[in-house]
C-alpha cells in the first residue's frame, strides 16, 4: 500500500516535470499563459472593489474582510487546480481512446490523470490570489495569537484538500457522462466563487446545506471567522470552525470511491 | 443559400452534445443563484447602484448567464476550428476554396449561437424567473430588438475571437493570446460586474469599447433602459463595431495568405 503510494508519487512527480518542460518550451506563450492567469482572477478581484464603490459593506462584512475570504478560497482552489486541474478533461480523453492508452502503462490511473499536462502556468493564479490574501491580512486590524497565525496554513491546507476531493468527484463522473464534464465546474469554480463572498449574504439553509451537504463552507469560511474574530451566523458550536480536517476526509473518502468505481464500470468507447 | 447550409449544419452538430448541453445549462444555474445572491447584497446596501433597482441587477445576472456561451464571452466557437485548422496547415484548404473564409467560419458560429441561446440562453433565464422576481421586455418590439443585438453581439465577439484566432499564422499557438482575450473580454462585458457599476470615466470607457456590444448593451435593450431611439443608437454602435472588426479580419486574412506556403505532397 505505502508502496504504491510512494510509487504513484514519484510518477506523478516525474511526469509533472516532463510537462513543465514542455510548457517552457514556447517561452512567449507560457509567459502569456501566466500573466492571462494572474490577470483572470487579478479582475475577478477588481470586480469585487468595483462593488464597493458602491457600497460600504457587503453582508456585514468590509472590503479587507472580504479580501480574506476572496484570497484564502483563491488561493486553495489554484493549489487543487495546480495540482490536478486537468483531470477534468477525462471525458475528452475517453472520446477520444487516449484514456485507454494511460490504463496498459505501469503507472497508477490517478497520478496520469493528475499530472497530465501539468500547467505551471497556474502559479499566476496563486499569486493573484496569495496577494490579495496578503493585502487584506496587513489592512486588517487583526490580534494575532499562535493558533490563530496556525489557521492560515490549516486553511490553505485544507481547503486545498476539499477542493481536491472535488476535481476528484467532477472526474468520476465523466466514466458515467462522457462530456457532461462541465458540471463539475459549478461545484469546483462555482464553489470558489461562492465562497468568495461572506456566506451572510446566503439564506440560512443555504449556508447549512453547505456546511453538512457540499461542505464548501470548511474551505474558508470557518476557519476565516475564526481569524477574524466573527461570529457565526448559525450559532454552531466553536469546534465546527476546526473541523476541516473532518469535512476533507469523508469527502476524499467519496472521491475516492466514486473514482475506483468509475475506472472499475469503465468500457471503452472503442475509438 | 450556401452560408445557411452551414449554419444548419453547426446547429446540428452542436445539437449531438446533450450531456455537454445539460451541464452547462446546471452549472450556468448554479453561477446565475450565487450571482443573485451577490447582486442582492449589494442593492440591498445601496438601492439604486448604477441606475439599477434590485430587479434590473437580478435580471441582468441571467442575461448574463444566457449570453456567455452564446455571445462565447470567454472564447471558443467556430475560430477554435480556425486556429487548429492553421496550425495544422489545413487553412490552406480553406484559403483555396471557392467560399469567403470569413463567410463560411461566421455562418458555422452564427449556428452555433442559434443552439446555444435557445439552450444554454432560455433554459437557465427560466430556472432563474422560477427563482427570483425578474423583469421582462416591455413588448415585442423590445423582444425584437433584444434579439437583434445579441445577433449582433455574436457577430462583433466572432470579429474579436477570429482576429485572435488568425494571431497563430504568426504565433503558431494562440493559446496565451486567447486567454489574455477572454480575461478582457470577461471583465469589459460586463460579466463580472455590470459596466453601470464602474465608477466615473472607467464606466465611459468600457461603455465605448467593443466588449460592452457581447451583455451591457443587449441587457440595457431587454431592460428598456435604453428603448426607441436610444435603443437602435446601442444596436448602431455594435453594427459599427461588427463592421470594423470583420474588415480588420479580412485585412489580416489577406495578410496572412502570403505566409501560407503550401507543401507539395
Amino acid at each position: 500500500m505505502a508502496d504504491r503510494l510512494l510509487w504513484g508519487l514519484r510518477a506523478y512527480l516525474l511526469l509533472s516535470w516532463m510537462w513543465i518542460r514542455v510548457s517552457l518550451t514556447y517561452r512567449t506563450s507560457f509567459a502569456m499563459l501566466t500573466l492571462g492567469q494572474l490577470l483572470v482572477t487579478g479582475l475577478d478581484f477588481l470586480g469585487i472593489v468595483v462593488m464597493f464603490s458602491a457600497v460600504d459593506a457587503l453582508g456585514g462584512f468590509s472590503l479587507p474582510e472580504v479580501a480574506f475570504l476572496y484570497g484564502g478560497a483563491g488561493v486553495c482552489l489554484g493549489l487543487a487546480d495546480l495540482l490536478l486541474g486537468n483531470i477534468e478533461r477525462l471525458g475528452q480523453k475517453i472520446r477520444l481512446g487516449t484514456f485507454d492508452a494511460m490504463m496498459v502503462r505501469p503507472v497508477p490511473l490517478y497520478a496520469q490523470m493528475c499530472s497530465d499536462e501539468f500547467a505551471l502556468r497556474r502559479l499566476g493564479r496563486i499569486t493573484q490570489a496569495a496577494v490579495v490574501l496578503a493585502w487584506s491580512i496587513l489592512t486588517l486590524d487583526l490580534d494575532w495569537t499562535p493558533a490563530k497565525v496556525l489557521a492560515v496554513p490549516y486553511l490553505v491546507v485544507f481547503g486545498t484538500a476539499i477542493f481536491v476531493a472535488f476535481f476528484t468527484l467532477g472526474a468520476a463522473f465523466q466514466f458515467w457522462t462522457t462530456d457532461g464534464s462541465e458540471a463539475a465546474n459549478a461545484f469546483t469554480y462555482g464553489g470558489n466563487t461562492l465562497a468568495q463572498y461572506p456566506l451572510t449574504i446566503y439564506p440560512l439553509e443555504a449556508v447549512k446545506a453547505l456546511t453538512f451537504l457540499v461542505p464548501l463552507a470548511f474551505v474558508n469560511w470557518y476557519p476565516s471567522l475564526f481569524v477574524l474574530g466573527r461570529a457565526d451566523p448559525l450559532g454552531l458550536p466553536r469546534a465546527m470552525q476546526f473541523a476541516a480536517p473532518v469535512a476533507a476526509l469523508v469527502l476524499a473518502a467519496v472521491a475516492a470511491v466514486a473514482w475506483r468505481g468509475g475506472v472499475r464500470r469503465y468500457r471503452s468507447t472503442g475509438s | 443559400m450556401l452560408y445557411v447550409a452551414v449554419a444548419t449544419r453547426s446547429f446540428r452538430r452542436y445539437s449531438t452534445y446533450v450531456a455537454a448541453t445539460l451541464a452547462g445549462i446546471f452549472t450556468n444555474s448554479v453561477f446565475g443563484v450565487i450571482i443573485c445572491f451577490v447582486y442582492t447584497a449589494v442593492w440591498q446596501q445601496n438601492p439604486d447602484a448604477g441606475g439599477y433597482d434590485v430587479t434590473d441587477a437580478l435580471t441582468y445576472a441571467w442575461i448574463g448567464q444566457a449570453l456567455i456561451v452564446t455571445v462565447a464571452i470567454w472564447g471558443g466557437g467556430a475560430t477554435d476550428e480556425v486556429a487548429a485548422r492553421i496550425r495544422t496547415g489545413d487553412v490552406a484548404i480553406d484559403l483555396y476554396r471557392p467560399v469567403s473564409l470569413l463567410g463560411w467560419y461566421l455562418s458555422a458560429d452564427l449556428g452555433r449561437a442559434a443552439y446555444h441561446l435557445l439552450t444554454r440562453g432560455v433554459a437557465p433565464t427560466i430556472v432563474g424567473a422560477l427563482l427570483f422576481d425578474l423583469r421582462a421586455p416591455a413588448g415585442p418590439v423590445a423582444w425584437l430588438l433584444f434579439l437583434v443585438a445579441v445577433t449582433l453581439a455574436v457577430v462583433v465577439s466572432f470579429g474579436l475571437r477570429m482576429l485572435v484566432a488568425c494571431s497563430t499564422f504568426w504565433l503558431m499557438d494562440d493559446t496565451g493570446v486567447k486567454n489574455l482575450a477572454a480575461v478582457l473580454a470577461m471583465f469589459l462585458s460586463g460579466l463580472v460586474v455590470p459596466l453601470v457599476l464602474f465608477p466615473g470615466w472607467s464606466r465611459d470607457l468600457a461603455m465605448a469599447l467593443p466588449w460592452s456590444s457581447f451583455l451591457q448593451v443587449p441587457a440595457d435593450i431587454w431592460l428598456g433602459r435604453r428603448a426607441g431611439t436610444d435603443a437602435l443608437a446601442a444596436l448602431a454602435f455594435q453594427a459599427g463595431w461588427a463592421l470594423v472588426l470583420l474588415g480588420a479580419c479580412a485585412a489580416v486574412i489577406a495578410r496572412a495568405r502570403h505566409k501560407v506556403v503550401v507543401q507539395g505532397g
